[in-house]
């Protein structure tokens, strides 16, 4: 792992430099040279000359470059870290200079959807498997390659820039990728798990979104930890009766991804998804909320598309038709809450045989 | 029959290779002793990395031993070899004979080796096909000649009929699909086929087809039952056929059969295998694919770029989905009594009816009377990741793009041997094949109304499960022309939709008139059976005699989403 070796290895990319995107770049940056893209000129003549990038400071092993062709034809792998909304279009920009010996591993936590002409995601009515993708799948529809992974669980970027103690997850069908990255992830504070179950992993790091919007509601509240309590353990259930739904295997579920990331989220006000919720709870309009943050809280599509789901494969998901409400029907966060609690739930488990 | 199907285009296509000794299959034959030993080499060293500890080895061998006395004592047949029980006995005494002893890792004399390599080398020569060309030959004039004596004598109802040839198979079974692409495929690389599996006679069927569009004799496995029977035993073996026992589950005999099939890919030798394993029970579609002969391909496929030295190009493997399409399957009420006991235990207990005399005849007579086409949908070919290729046997990505199937295997540069990866693009193979045969299999008419009649029967139950339905009594079932018409109609629009989706296909008799359509429908479905599944009553509304066969032919539409249409 010293800079004396690290010439010898091929390089390793990362396609994306918001929060997350420069946070794995830089624990890349531990074990290989890494080739950052940015789409902006100007951004990467920031870089070379402060070696920072929104407070972020840089790895001096990465170099930011904005040629996708060059990118790919330096780097057998690569780690898109883009989001949700912009991942199809960036994998159709890539996927000319991709070959069937890349090795994709993305840390996008969002649903892509494609829609039929002339619909909007606030005009139709019904969402199924057909038109909600998981990032695995859009890498696998627009390009040739097959080797794909996924990142997720606790990782919240401002601890991992400080060196806590973290781990992740990286989900693939293929055992080659799993090792792949635990290989250029592992670290002394930063410790990597392996899951076969990519689509449940996926689907666990995109639900928990919904339940972080809730978290912070309760606090926006002034609620305290039985109440946090109570929206977890209801919440893993709704994420397992959601992702199962939708092709996820339970197990994915209950790990580092699901109940991991669940539960940093939901103790977290740095996340954009919580603090969604915390504005709501505090009376702010969902539109100012929208209007006030510089990168999208995914858990707000997530709601939308979960509940349109939910309704097509008559899954009972009360706390996401809830915050559907809450979001774009004009339902208020107490008035959500009086709900929930009058709802009929008397079953703690039933996803376990 | 008002209802004609397109005229008859199948022309005769020459053979593409002129001499039997050019066939691979040929080559494999003449030098089997030496194909049996690379077999046998190549499967005992896998099982050695599989089995790394003589602890382990041992285990299996005896595990091994123990299966094979089994099935001697338990289930013998009549193609076994004679000196089975004495064979086995030796292995027997030499296992105890070794573990009467502990086992000393570092010990270099390694008895179980040696006894290892004789299973497997028993087991490739077990395994083995046989094809002479002089009886392949005489096979393939045989059936042509009989087949076309018992069509003419059926079709022309004329004295001294027997004797004409105004028509031949080809008027009987339809060829439909990429055929030029096939051909052309099998000039530049190995062919693996992999067809639907609905009756016993599709090996014969499809046997017939390979010669028919001019190749030369694939390879296949056939299961060892079929060679108890003497006469089928010699057009198999003539054919060039390879046997699988499926009483044998150890693990050395799976690795030679593997092996084999493998290797005969590997050397070039175009091959045959019904992915499904079986036949169709429940009469659906292949929804799940075995994969252990499918990743064979894939190994193959790895190897040949493995062993390709620079400056050559390396023989490529294309996949081709086959689907048989059949108005009409011969064992359709055994198979569906089997699958139904199996998923429904208890619940469901096949009703005992014995075929008497009357009924008999009446079979007999329809068998020779009436016409019941069969086609053969020939699909695009494939590479083995499932990738489309073209004409040249180049695979294309979704945009038509250019891909090297080699960079599959690649890692950092080099090719590499990952188990766990290729048993991931087997499966992704298996998908792509399931989908492809979703797209090419042709629905008749007869699939049309069947599936139609038993979905309006559910619907008129909604409370009852399909044992609750199958179990109500066939009198009381009966569904008004007008509203069956009308349903008909609505389902043949939607699958007119899907096959412009790319996503279904149908024979050329679906268009038309509805009532024509329908009646073509109703005199084909499971027209040889004693009990007719559908048919119309004097009153002119559609009834059922089985309606378990009914279910059967109804499957084969399950899987294209059509019930709501219902």
């Amino acid at each position: 792992m010293t800079s004396k070796s690290l010439s010898d290895l091929p390089p390793v990319g990362v396609i994306g430099s918001g929060n997350f995107g420069t946070t794995v770049a830089n624990l890349l940056a531990r074990h290989r040279n890494v080739f950052l893209y940015v789409r902006d000129e100007n951004t990467i003549e920031h870089i070379l000359s402060k070696r920072e990038i929104r407070g972020h400071k840089l790895n001096k092993h990465i170099t930011p470059i904005n040629d996708l062709a060059e990118l790919a034809r330096q780097c057998d792998i690569i780690f898109p870290i883009v989001p949700s909304a912009h991942f199809r279009e960036m994998m159709r920009k890539l996927s000319p200079y991709l070959h069937p010996y890349h090795v994709l591993i993305h840390g996008s936590k969002g649903l892509d959807i494609s829609l039929p002409k002339g619909q909007t995601l606030e005009t139709v009515t019904k969402l199924s498997r057909l038109q909600v993708k998981t990032m695995s799948e859009v890498i696998r529809e627009e390009s040739v390659v097959v080797r794909v992974g996924c990142l997720a669980g606790p990782n919240l970027s401002k601890e991992l820039s400080a060196r806590q103690p973290a781990a992740t997850v990286i989900a693939s069908p293929f055992n080659e990728v799993i090792s792949i990255g635990k290989r250029l992830l592992r670290s002394d504070r930063f410790q990597v798990y392996g899951n076969n179950e990519l689509i449940g992993v996926e689907l666990a790091g995109v639900l928990k979104n919904i339940i972080a919007i809730a978290a912070g509601a309760l606090n926006g509240m002034g609620y305290g930890e039985n109440a946090r309590g109570l929206l977890i353990s209801r919440g893993v259930v709704e994420i397992i009766h959601l992702g199962r739904a939708l092709g996820g295997k339970t197990k994915a579920f209950l790990g580092v991804a699901g109940i991991g990331d669940l539960v940093a989220t939901c103790n977290s006000p740095l996340s954009r998804n919580f603090q969604v919720g915390y504005k709501l709870a505090q009376g702010m309009k969902p539109e100012e909320i929208f209007e006030s943050m510089d990168e999208v809280a995914e858990g707000v599509n997530t709601v939308r598309i979960m509940k349109k789901c939910a309704d097509f494969y008559k899954v009972r998901a009360p706390i996401t038709s809830t915050l559907y409400k809450v979001l774009f029907e004009d339902l208020t966060v107490k008035e959500a809450l009086d709900y929930l609690m009058r709802y009929p739930l008397n079953i703690d488990i039933d996803f376990i045989d | 029959m008002e209802v004609i199907e397109k005229k008859n285009k199948n022309k005769r296509y020459k053979p593409i290779l002129d001499k039997i000794p050019d066939w691979p299959v040929y080559q494999l034959s003449k030098n089997r002793k030496e194909f049996i030993e690379d077999v046998a080499e190549h499967a005992f060293r896998r099982i050695k990395e599989m089995r790394p500890t003589r602890k382990q080895l041992v285990d299996e061998l005896e595990a091994t031993v123990y299966r094979e006395q089994q099935r001697m004592k338990r289930n013998r047949w009549r193609v076994d070899p004679q000196d089975e029980p004495k064979f086995w006995a030796k292995v027997k005494e030499d296992l105890i004979e070794l573990t009467a002893r502990p086992l000393d890792d570092n010990a270099t004399d390694r008895k179980e080796d040696e006894i290892l390599k004789r299973i497997v080398h028993r087991y490739a020569g077990e395994i083995a096909g046989n094809f002479k060309p002089s009886s392949y030959r005489f096979a393939r004039e045989i059936i042509q000649f009989w087949f076309a004596r018992l069509l003419n004598a059926t079709r022309v109802k004329k004295f001294g009929a027997i004797f004409r040839n105004q028509y031949t198979l080809r008027d009987k079974i339809q060829i439909v699909g990429k055929v030029k692409q096939l051909r052309n495929l099998a000039k530049k690389g190995t062919i693996v086929m992999v067809p639907t599996h609905s009756s016993n006679l599709d090996s014969i069927l499809i046997g017939w087809v390979i010669h028919a569009l001019g190749l030369p004799a694939f390879i296949y496995g056939a299961g060892l039952n079929l060679f108890n029977i003497k006469i089928i035993a010699y057009f198999m073996n003539s054919l060039g056929a390879f046997k699988v026992d499926r009483r044998k589950k150890n693990l050395p005999y799976l690795e030679t059969l593997k092996m084999y099939s493998g290797l005969a890919i590997e050397k070039g030798a175009h091959s045959l295998f019904f992915p499904g394993g079986t036949r169709s029970r429940s009469g659906t579609i292949e929804k799940m694919l075995k994969l252990g002969l499918l990743s064979t391909a894939t190994e193959a496929q790895r190897n040949i770029y493995l062993n390709t030295a620079e400056g050559e190009t390396p023989r490529k493997i294309f996949v081709v989905p086959v689907t048989l399409n059949y108005h009409f399957v011969l064992e359709a009420p055994e198979l569906i009594d089997d699958y139904l006991s199996i998923k429904g235990q208890d619940r469901y207990l096949p009703e005992d009816d014995k075929y008497g005399s009357v009924q008999l005849i009446q079979f007999l007579f329809k068998f020779f009377t009436k016409g019941s086409n069969i086609s053969v949908s020939i699909g695009r070919g494939l590479d083995i990741m499932g990738n489309y290729v073209d004409e040249e046997g180049n695979s294309l990505d979704a945009q038509g793009r250019i891909i090297d199937t080699r960079d599959y295997f690649l890692s950092n540069g080099q090719i590499t041997i990952d188990k766990q990866r290729e048993d991931e693009y087997t499966r992704m193979l298996s998908q792509r094949i399931v989908a492809e045969y979703h797209k090419i299999h042709r629905t008749f008419a007869s699939h049309l109304v069947a599936f139609v009649a038993f979905e309006m029967w559910q619907k008129q139950h909604p409370k009852l499960d399909l044992f609750g339905l199958l179990r109500l009594p066939e009198e009381e079932l009966s569904l008004d022309y007008p509203e069956f018409r009308k349903t008909c109609k609505r389902v043949r629009k939607q699958i007119y939709n899907l096959k412009k989706e790319g996503k279904a296909n149908h024979a050329t008799h679906l268009k038309g008139k509805i009532d024509l359509v329908i009646r073509h429908g109703l005199e084909n479905v499971g027209n040889f059976h004693l009990k007719r599944p559908l048919l119309m009553d004097k009153k002119g509304n559609i009834i059922t005699k089985d309606l378990n066969t009914l279910y059967f032919y109804h499957n084969r539409l399950v899987g294209y989403d059509l019930e709501k249409f219902i």
